[in-house]
């Protein structure tokens, strides 16, 4: 089959971009390890409440400047609603769902992962400045989803 | 052949035409009261909340109207290019079982028994009539692609030796891509969510459900897309009496299609648990595989634009734009498309680039994103071809082709108002799915609000654009004057070589195509269910 020489060329740009395109992202995962969110661990969502860490939600410090925190995403509510964090920090999030699908969204963070029942989702974030930053749940959950954020205190 | 017989035989796709329409206007209302919901405009009544109204848009509007449009202008396409004697039980049958599966959710969305928004994520329990009915409403779309398949098999008897018409070889890629893809969703419907939801099962296992519904459901999209470009290749061009850039080319456009579009739907579970990373690597590289035919695509119709103004002595860009039909609606209206699927094209690399879609998942700038590409490229072209298809079908001269006219402007205006506005509230932060986005309000929701208000402007012109459209289809239904426009499609430039006949070997294409989406899911799969996964019971949390 014959192809247009012009063709060829915008075909050539389109592929080379695209190629262009996968080595930023590869670059980005290998040398500095950004990927997206993919914990792999399983919790039975009917005994979250009784099962350590997540039966005592919050925060903990784990090593200097390392913390986790362990989040209950439980319809219509994240518990607990008010986390407070060190800027400057290793904060890493494990969240969990006894009911159905949320979302545990920080604006203006790449912490953004989708929570699953039977399932721990976890990210790490270092929030370099002190603030308040606006956690939210992005993914519809029932009909009072709108009320279910809370508030992360970066001290 | 006899009048009588093509008379009758437009019934069914007109059948399917006027029920998508009639599916876009219900849609509409919802979508303009939604954008007033999240502006604080409007507030949703407690008896018939947002959330019900999200979900009745999403369905009516991303699964009713197009399929319901894809299934009569691919039926009108082949029946127009295989012209013979026919039955049209089967296509009726289909017809009826997508109506009754149709109405069927929609009273269940309607009644408050399934607020689970179009993608129905589990557990979220809706009433089994919405399960069932949405089963019905997408295996009625096999009976389709049983009728495409008889007519290929008619016209290799009758004309062997000869290629397909372009058309139907599209159409058939269309509806072998999709047939692949349902399988996706017709296993979560009958294996998991119909028995979960009739209580025979107690719990069922959110993954799996969740990447079975993945991987029907950018596929998905991509039936949308694969509709519009029937429409860029064989239509639109006789509209400025140009030819279809290359026969070769379009039906390999068609065939990277079909073996590409189900091998990708992880990009959409990028933020999840219990998927590994390379999996979701593996899954952004196929995406932007699927990316090339869309180049071919941009390509072949710019081409096609140019080498018609050519002829007609119209070179350089200004000339090929002003030799363009603009004030012929039906070439108006898929030609503004095009120019939308510009930014819906760049926005959706974002949207699959692995790591870089953290920033964007779940926000606004989603939802921004698939309105400038199934509610702009795709259904602005439907409307636009709509303008052509239903004088065709009906044999009545277009009803108010000036009002036509303005509609496709209209829709576009807003498209770009709305889009924009959406996008920009999502790298902003702003959730999607979500009624009230002021967060009792705190600072971070103040600089999305302006936005939610941009957005129900463009909104408000996007209803008025649909009113339009439902007004010129309903009179034309009732013109008296005869359709003057020719009832054609294009044909392809003479070429210096002839397309491979191996292009028109489906049966092969498809058996790739299979073999794609397992060697893509097949791993992911095998992980999810070494984990044992605990079942989750289900909720009506609405």
């Amino acid at each position: 089959m014959h192809i247009n020489r012009v063709e060829r060329i915008w075909m050539t740009f389109g592929i080379v971009a695209l190629v262009l395109f996968l080595g930023v992202l590869a670059t980005a995962a290998i040398s500095e390890g950004i990927i997206p969110p993919s914990h792999i661990q399983t919790i039975d969502p009917a005994k979250v409440a009784q099962t350590p860490p997540f039966d005592n939600p919050g925060v903990r410090k784990v090593g200097d400047k390392e913390y986790e925190v362990y989040v209950v995403a439980r319809y219509p509510a994240f518990r607990p609603p008010l986390i407070s964090v060190p800027a400057g920090a290793n904060v890493t999030f494990f969240v969990t769902s006894p009911d159905v699908v949320h979302g545990f969204f920080i604006t203006n963070t790449d912490v953004n992962m989708m929570v699953v029942p039977g399932w721990v989702s976890s990210a790490t974030h270092v929030f370099r400045t002190p603030g308040e930053h606006l956690l939210l749940c992005n993914e519809y959950c029932g009909r009072e989803h709108h009320y279910m954020y809370g508030t992360i205190e970066v001290q | 052949m006899a009048l009588a017989q093509v008379e009758r035989e437009n019934r069914l796709p007109l059948a399917y035409v006027y029920t998508a329409t009639g599916a876009l206007v219900v849609g509409a209302i919802f979508g303009l009261l939604q954008s007033y919901s999240r502006a604080k405009a409007f507030v949703a009544p407690g008896w018939f909340d947002y959330y019900r109204m999200l979900t009745a848009h999403g369905v009516l509007m991303a699964i009713v109207f197009t399929t319901f449009f894809i299934c009569g202008l691919s039926l009108f396409m082949v029946y127009r290019a295989v012209p013979r004697e026919r039955s049209l039980r089967l296509g009726w049958s289909g017809f009826f079982v997508m109506l009754f599966g149709t109405l069927m959710a929609t009273w269940a969305i309607l009644s408050g028994n399934a607020s689970v928004l179009y993608t129905f994520y589990a557990p979220l329990k809706a009433h089994p009539a919405f399960y069932i009915g949405a089963t019905l409403l997408v295996v009625a779309t096999w009976f389709v692609l049983a009728e495409i398949l008889e007519n290929v098999v008619y016209f290799r008897r009758t004309q062997p030796g000869m290629k397909l018409p372009l058309v139907v070889h599209g159409a058939a890629c269309t509806f072998i891509m999709w047939t692949i893809a349902t399988i996706g969703v017709a296993i979560e419907m009958l294996f998991y969510l119909i028995p979960w939801s009739l209580n025979w099962v107690p719990t069922v296992d959110v993954m799996m459900t969740r990447m079975l519904f993945w991987y029907f459901g950018h596929p998905l999209v991509y039936f949308w897309i694969m509709g519009a470009y029937l429409i860029w290749y064989n239509v639109v061009p006789v509209f400025y009496g140009g030819k279809v850039f290359s026969d070769g080319l379009t039906r390999l456009a068609f065939l990277l299609l079909l073996i590409l579009s189900t091998p990708v739907g992880l990009h959409h579970e990028f933020m999840e648990p219990g998927i590994a990373a390379g999996w979701k690597w593996v899954h952004t590289m196929t995406t932007y595989g699927v990316v090339i035919p869309s180049i071919m695509t941009a390509f072949a119709i710019f081409a096609s634009f140019e080498m018609s103004a050519r002829a007609k002595g119209q070179p350089g860009f200004i000339g090929v734009i002003r030799s363009l039909p603009w004030s012929n609606p039906a070439f108006c209206g898929p030609a503004l498309a095009m120019v939308l699927f510009i930014f819906g094209g760049a926005g959706g690399i974002v949207n699959a680039s692995y790591s870089i879609d953290t920033l964007v998942h779940n926000t606004m700038w989603i939802v921004g994103h698939f309105h400038v590409t199934v509610g702009g490229p795709v259904a602005l072209t439907f409307v636009g071809a709509a303008y052509w298809l239903v004088p065709a079908l009906t044999g009545r001269k277009l009803w108010a082709p000036k009002l036509a006219l303005a509609q496709t402007w209209a829709w576009f205006i807003g498209m770009l108002v709305m889009s924009t506005a959406m996008h920009w509230a999502g790298i902003l932060g702003s959730p999607r799915r979500t009624d009230d986005v002021s967060y009792a309000g705190v600072a971070a929701a103040h600089a999305w609000m302006p936005e939610m208000i941009m957005a129900a402007v463009g909104g408000t012109i996007l209803f008025l654009s649909i009113l339009m459209f439902a007004t010129v289809a309903i009179g034309t239904r009732f013109s008296a004057q005869p359709n003057d426009q020719p009832v054609a499609f294009a044909e392809p430039e003479p070429e210096a070589m002839p397309t491979p006949p191996a292009f028109d070997r489906l049966s092969a294409w498809a058996g790739a195509a299979l073999v794609l989406a397992v060697l893509a899911y097949i791993g992911p799969v095998h992980e999810l269910i070494a984990m044992h996964p605990y079942g989750a019971p289900g909720l009506r949390t609405w």
